[in-house]
């Protein structure tokens, strides 16, 4: 807004943000400070900030006690390969329906999103059995196929709403001076595409990576992801803060970064791009 | 540019993805369907056979079933209550002239990526446990006794703690909208005496309409299957006082391990989320086509 502000009212609306901005951030940031004090001080009665004993010990602990390395790597097979998957078989509907829009494809597209709203439990007994049976359960394939199907009408309308922002007659020009299609789809459409599927991309390994119906559910040892090792790590009841503490950092750290990075693009795309 | 052979290579491009949504939604829900009529326990396999409607019956007379329907409401209706509500708030505010409006972005949306297990754990131990939760030294500090949050008021305490994992959500997409509103309308709607009040309500409120319709329709989808919070924090206790629709399926799924009574209630899930689905969907396809 460009109206002219005194200094003072400035000064006010910050502290106030602020002040709400730190309320929403601080679990987060007491979680993180928790973990790198000593087990002790996380449970000390008044609860102690900067005069806590600081300690790495609880990372070096749950580092050595679960075997956290194959947690994330399960995490980051499943929510990229489901991510990967997903786009491959989205990429060339959301672009003919962006593209060549025939009568039915709104009415398609509000279909998906209805795939989307039918509860996962109500389906889960034949998941289970059918995994179980086919020899699904518990591996990376398995969820990475469950994780995809759950989000791919998420993906087809983010990349259908980015693509229909392409204008069609970008093409047309391109054609008329004399591009062929190989070039026209490699020098004028994927450079125009790329912001699109990349915010998409990035959103949907987030959804995938705190996906946590799925994966404590169709899982037990060999493919569980992140999800299912806090699951596992949260009945301490009081005694072991900051092991739990240092183990939920672990768990939310990669994302949280990822996440940070790309806030813009991942609010925008979320809205179907029905907020500008 | 659509010529015959055109539209047919996009019919086929979009099929792909048509075939394993449908495959997604059919294969299970003719199982679930099936099973709902079986007898059907993983604890005696060997005795089957058809029972009628008696599932469907055992899950709608469960005393655990208005229960599960009440709280499925009640947290559905209270996250969306509190997150757009709060996200307005939050949103004007940010939108005002402040100093390092983009550090803030990144703080606020902070829980939105946050695992719901990891978020319902820290809320557990950190800041609701009755003896070293935080809430507990505040309320000593104060002198009174400490609130046994999930176990007094778990409801309350389940919905609290979602809100606060959608709250950023909300917030980010309304303030994208806020920032779209031309200053010049509020300006002129100031010069001419209209009140902060009746500038929120006619101005701003109309122009966020879209905004609250899309943070609605997103957040209901997830909403219904809320499941992690409730598997981490109460396991649906004490008693079913926290139990979900989703949640008393998968207690009689994998717990109880009766699948035909699942499977029914499952279906009636399934039913449910529809007739939410085409109250949405009607709202939303007319707000989002102009």
């Amino acid at each position: 807004m460009a109206r002219a502000v005194t200094v003072r009212t400035k000064v006010v609306y910050s502290a106030a943000a602020w002040a709400v901005g730190l309320l929403i951030f601080f679990p987060v940031l007491w979680t993180i400070l928790t973990s790198f004090k000593t087990e002790v001080s996380a449970v000390a009665s008044p609860p102690q900030f900067l005069n806590a004993d600081w300690t790495l010990q609880n990372y070096a602990d749950v580092w050595q006690r679960s075997d956290y390395p194959r947690f994330f790597l399960n995490s980051v097979v499943i929510s990229v390969g489901s991510t990967l998957l997903g786009l491959a078989v989205a990429i060339p509907a959301a672009w003919s329906m962006a593209f060549v829009p025939g009568k039915r494809t709104k009415d398609l597209l509000m279909w998906m999103l209805s795939t989307k709203m039918m509860p996962a439990v109500g389906v889960l007994i034949p998941m289970y059995l059918l995994f179980q049976r086919i020899g699904l359960f518990d591996t990376h394939v398995g969820l990475i196929l469950a994780l995809m199907l759950m989000n791919l009408p998420i993906i087809i309308w983010m990349l259908y709403t980015y693509f229909k922002e392409i204008p069609g007659e970008i093409l047309e020009a391109a054609r008329m001076d004399g591009a062929s299609l190989r070039n026209e789809i490699l020098y004028v459409l994927t450079p125009m595409a790329v912001p699109g599927i990349a915010s998409t991309l990035l959103l949907n390994i987030i959804l995938a990576w705190n996906e946590a119906f799925w994966t404590i559910t169709l899982t037990t040892v060999d493919a569980a992801p992140l999800s299912a090792f806090i699951a596992s790590f949260s009945a301490p009841q009081g005694l072991f803060y900051a092991k739990l503490s240092a183990a939920s950092t672990m768990a939310i750290a990669p994302i949280l970064i990822v996440g940070w990075f790309s806030q813009k693009q991942l609010v925008r795309g979320l809205t179907f791009g029905a907020v500008k | 540019m659509s010529t015959t052979s055109t539209r047919a290579a996009a019919r086929l491009m979009v099929a792909p993805s048509v075939i394993l949504l449908l495959v997604w939604m059919v294969v299970p829900l003719a199982m679930t369907i099936y099973f709902s009529f079986r007898l059907y326990r993983l604890l005696s396999p060997e005795r089957t056979g058809w029972v009628g409607f008696n599932n469907y019956a055992w899950f709608l007379n469960s005393p655990d079933f208005w229960t599960a329907i009440i709280n499925t409401l009640l947290l559905v209706g209270g996250v969306l209550a509190i997150t757009v509500v709060l996200g307005v708030l939050i949103a004007i505010l940010i939108d005002q002239p402040i100093w390092g409006q983009g550090p803030l972005r990144i703080l606020v949306i902070s829980p939105f990526f946050v695992m719901p297990p990891v978020a319902a754990s820290i809320w557990e131990n950190l800041f609701m446990h009755p003896q070293n939760g935080l809430f507990a030294a505040i309320s000593q500090a104060f002198g009174a006794k400490p609130i046994l949050y999930l176990e007094s008021y778990p409801m309350a305490s389940i919905i609290v703690i979602t809100a606060w994992e959608w709250l950023p959500f909300a917030t980010l997409i309304l303030l994208t909208a806020l920032q779209s509103m031309s200053s010049e309308q509020l300006e002129a709607a100031e010069m001419d005496g209209a009140s902060a009040l009746s500038r929120f309500r006619y101005l701003v409120l109309p122009h966020l309409s879209r905004a609250i319709t899309v943070v609605i329709l997103i957040q209901t989808i997830f909403l219904l299957g809320i499941f992690g919070e409730i598997f981490t924090t109460t396991q649906g206790g004490p008693g079913n006082a926290s139990t979900t629709l989703p949640y008393m399926i998968y207690k009689q799924a994998l717990i109880a391990k009766d699948i035909g009574r699942a499977a029914a209630g499952g279906l009636i899930a399934v039913i449910l989320a529809n007739i939410v689905a085409i109250f949405l969907m009607r709202g939303i396809g007319k707000n989002l086509d102009s």
